[in-house]
C-alpha cells in the first residue's frame, strides 16, 4: 500500500512522549515514553483498560492536553499549531450537540467560525448530512433524534471542514451493538470514500480489530503502548469478516497484548 | 349576614364545578385550564364581597372588592398619572439600565479573574444595602422626580442578574468548549456561539426576579420623596388619609403591572430558550 518511490511524512509522529497530570493525589503519569508514527490514510484504534492514556493520547493529539516531555508533531507543526490550522476534526464520546441549533445548524456551526460562506455552508451541510444517511432530518432538533442519530449528527459535523484527520474517542461507546455494528459498517465506508487518517479510541476489542489497519494496545499505570498490530485484513471488510480465522488471531494478539500490560501491574 | 351565606354558597358550589372539571375531560382543553382558576379567582372575589358585607367589615380595615372597582373606575386619570410616573417612568428605565449594566459587568467579570474577585464582592455588598437606607441617599442625590427611582432600581435589580449571569456562563459542559477550541474558536466567537446562548435559562431567572424587585424598588423609593403622584407616593399620602379603597386600588394597579412584566418575561424566556428541557413540550 505505501508509495515507497514518494514516501509522504508521517500525519503523527509521538516520540518518548510523556504526559504528567498534577492532582491533588500528587502526580499521575497518564502517558510514559509513548513511541508512534500514523501515515496518511491509516486507521488506528486505541485499545487499553480505564486509565491507560489512550483517550489522553487522542486529546494530545487534538492540542487539548498538553505533553509534559518528548515530542509530538501533527502534520510536522506541533499539535497547537496544526489545531489553530484546524487539522482535524474530534468527535467525542457523547454527540455533544447544541440543543438549541438544529441538526443543520450544530453541523454549519463549524463552518460559521472557519468564515465559510453561506453557499459554501449549505452545499457542505447538505453533503455530510447524505453521507452519515440523516438527509432530511437536517430541521429537527438534537432532542428530537435517537442516541445513534445524534452520534452520527456529531460525526457530520466533524467531517463538515474536511480536516485530514479524524479523531474519534469511543464515539459509540454509550450505544448498544446492533445499532453500533452499522455504525462500524459506515464509519469504514467514509473511510474507504475519503482516505481520511483516523485515530479512534475504543473498549471493544472486536470493534478495534475490525475497523483497523493498525491496533495500538495500551495499559495502565503508567499510561503506555504494549503493543502495535499492523492488521492483515483486507481494506475491503463485511461484517461476517469477524467469523474469519485471520479476524479471530489479531483478536487473541491484542487479548495477549491487554493481558500482559496486566500482568506487570 | 344573608350576603355572607350567599356568598359561601358561591364559594361552595364553585369548588364543586371546579373539583368536577378538574376530573372531566374539560380539564384537558386549553379552555378547560384557562377556567378552572378563573373560576377559583372569581369566588374569592365574591367570598371577600360576602365577607366584607355580611360582617360589615369597616371599609379600613378592607373595602369591598366593589368598592375598591368603584374607586379603580372613578379615579382612573390620577391612577394612569401614577403608572406611568412609577412603572414606565421609574421602574422599566431602571429594569433595562440595571440588566444592561450586569450584562456588561457580568462579561467583563468572565473575561479577567481580576475584576471576578474584585466586583463580585462589591456587587455582594451594595445588594445587602437595605433599600429603605439606600432610598433616600438616591433621592438626595438624583432628586425628588423618577430619575431617583430609576436610580433605586438599576440598584435592586443589577445584582440578581449579574450573578445569574456569571453562574450562566459557566454553564456550558467542558466537552462542548472542547469542540469550540478544536474547531480554532476565538474567544468571542465561543461566547456568542456557546456560553451565551448556554446561559440564556440562568439570565432568565435573573431577570424575573429582578422584574418583582423593580416594582417593589420603585414603590418604595417614593416614600423617601416624589413628585405628588406616583403609585408609591398615593400609597403612603392615601394611608395617612384613611382612603384605603385608593390604596387597595393602587396595590391592583401594582400586581397587575408586576404579573403583566413578569409574563412578559416569561414569553420572551419561552420564545429563547425553547430547547431548555423545562420549556419543552
Amino acid at each position: 500500500m505505501k508509495d515507497t518511490l514518494n514516501p509522504q511524512p508521517p500525519v503523527i509522529e509521538a516520540q518518548g512522549l510523556q504526559l504528567v497530570f498534577q492532582t491533588a493525589d500528587g502526580p499521575v503519569q497518564a502517558l510514559k515514553d509513548v513511541n508512534l508514527v500514523i501515515n496518511r490514510g491509516d486507521f488506528v484504534s486505541f485499545i487499553g483498560p480505564s486509565g491507560c492514556g489512550k483517550t489522553t493520547f487522542l486529546r494530545a493529539i487534538a492540542a487539548l492536553e498538553h505533553p509534559t516531555g518528548g515530542t509530538l508533531t501533527v502534520n510536522g507543526m506541533t499539535p497547537d499549531e496544526a489545531r489553530r490550522k484546524r487539522a482535524y476534526g474530534y468527535v467525542f464520546q457523547a454527540a455533544g450537540l447544541y440543543p438549541w441549533r438544529t441538526i443543520s445548524g450544530n453541523i454549519r456551526l463549524p463552518l460559521e467560525i472557519m468564515g465559510f460562506s453561506k453557499a459554501e455552508q449549505d452545499s457542505r451541510v447538505a453533503r455530510v448530512l447524505d453521507l452519515v444517511e440523516l438527509s432530511g432530518f437536517g430541521k429537527k432538533f438534537p432532542w428530537q433524534l435517537s442516541g445513534g442519530m445524534q452520534q452520527r449528527a456529531s460525526i457530520a459535523r466533524a467531517l463538515a471542514f474536511d480536516a485530514d484527520i479524524l479523531l474519534m474517542d469511543e464515539p459509540f461507546g454509550a450505544l448498544d451493538e446492533i445499532v453500533r455494528d452499522r455504525l462500524n459498517e459506515e464509519v469504514l465506508k467514509l473511510w474507504a470514500r475519503t482516505g481520511k487518517t483516523i485515530g479512534f479510541v475504543t473498549h471493544s476489542i472486536p470493534e478495534a480489530v475490525y475497523l483497523s489497519t493498525k491496533i495500538v494496545v495500551m495499559s495502565p499505570r503508567p499510561g503506555r503502548i504494549t503493543d502495535v498490530i499492523d492488521s492483515p485484513l483486507p481494506k475491503e471488510r463485511p461484517l461476517d469478516i469477524r467469523d474469519s480465522r485471520e479476524f479471530i488471531e489479531i483478536a487473541h494478539r491484542v487479548r495477549e497484548g491487554l493481558r500482559a500490560g496486566h500482568l506487570d501491574d | 349576614m344573608s350576603a355572607l351565606w350567599m356568598a359561601v354558597a358561591v364559594w361552595l358550589a364553585a369548588w364543586g364545578l371546579n373539583a368536577w372539571l378538574a376530573g372531566s375531560a374539560a380539564s384537558r382543553t386549553r379552555f378547560g385550564k384557562a377556567l378552572v382558576p378563573l373560576i377559583f379567582g372569581a369566588t374569592v372575589l365574591v367570598l371577600w364581597e360576602g365577607l366584607v358585607r355580611g360582617l360589615s367589615v369597616p371599609p379600613v380595615i378592607l373595602p369591598a372588592p366593589s368598592a375598591i372597582a368603584a374607586t379603580i373606575t372613578g379615579s382612573l386619570p390620577t391612577l394612569w398619572q401614577d403608572f406611568a410616573q412609577t412603572i414606565l417612568k421609574g421602574a422599566i428605565p431602571g429594569f433595562l439600565i440595571g440588566a444592561g449594566a450586569a450584562f456588561v459587568v457580568a462579561i467583563a467579570i468572565d473575561r479577567s479573574p481580576f475584576l471576578q474577585r474584585g466586583l463580585l464582592p462589591i456587587g455582594n455588598f451594595v445588594a445587602a444595602l437595605p433599600i429603605v437606607g439606600l432610598a433616600p441617599i438616591l433621592v438626595m442625590w438624583f432628586g425628588f422626580d423618577w430619575q431617583s427611582k430609576a436610580a433605586v432600581v438599576v440598584v435592586m435589580v443589577f445584582f440578581p442578574i449579574l450573578v445569574n449571569l456569571v453562574a450562566g456562563l459557566q454553564a456550558s459542559e467542558r466537552m462542548q468548549r472542547d469542540l469550540m477550541a478544536t474547531w480554532g474558536a476565538s474567544y468571542w466567537q465561543t461566547l456568542v456561539k456557546l456560553r451565551l446562548p448556554a446561559a440564556m435559562p440562568f439570565l432568565f431567572n435573573g431577570l424575573k426576579i429582578a422584574s418583582t424587585l423593580a416594582l417593589i424598588g420603585a414603590i418604595v423609593a417614593e416614600f423617601f420623596g416624589s413628585p405628588v403622584y406616583g403609585m408609591g407616593f398615593r400609597i403612603s399620602t392615601e394611608v395617612g388619609r384613611l382612603g384605603l379603597d385608593m390604596v387597595w386600588a393602587t396595590i391592583a394597579v401594582a400586581a397587575l403591572a408586576g404579573s403583566a412584566l413578569y409574563g412578559l418575561i416569561s414569553l420572551i424566556e419561552r420564545w429563547v430558550t425553547f430547547w431548555h428541557p423545562s420549556q419543552r413540550h
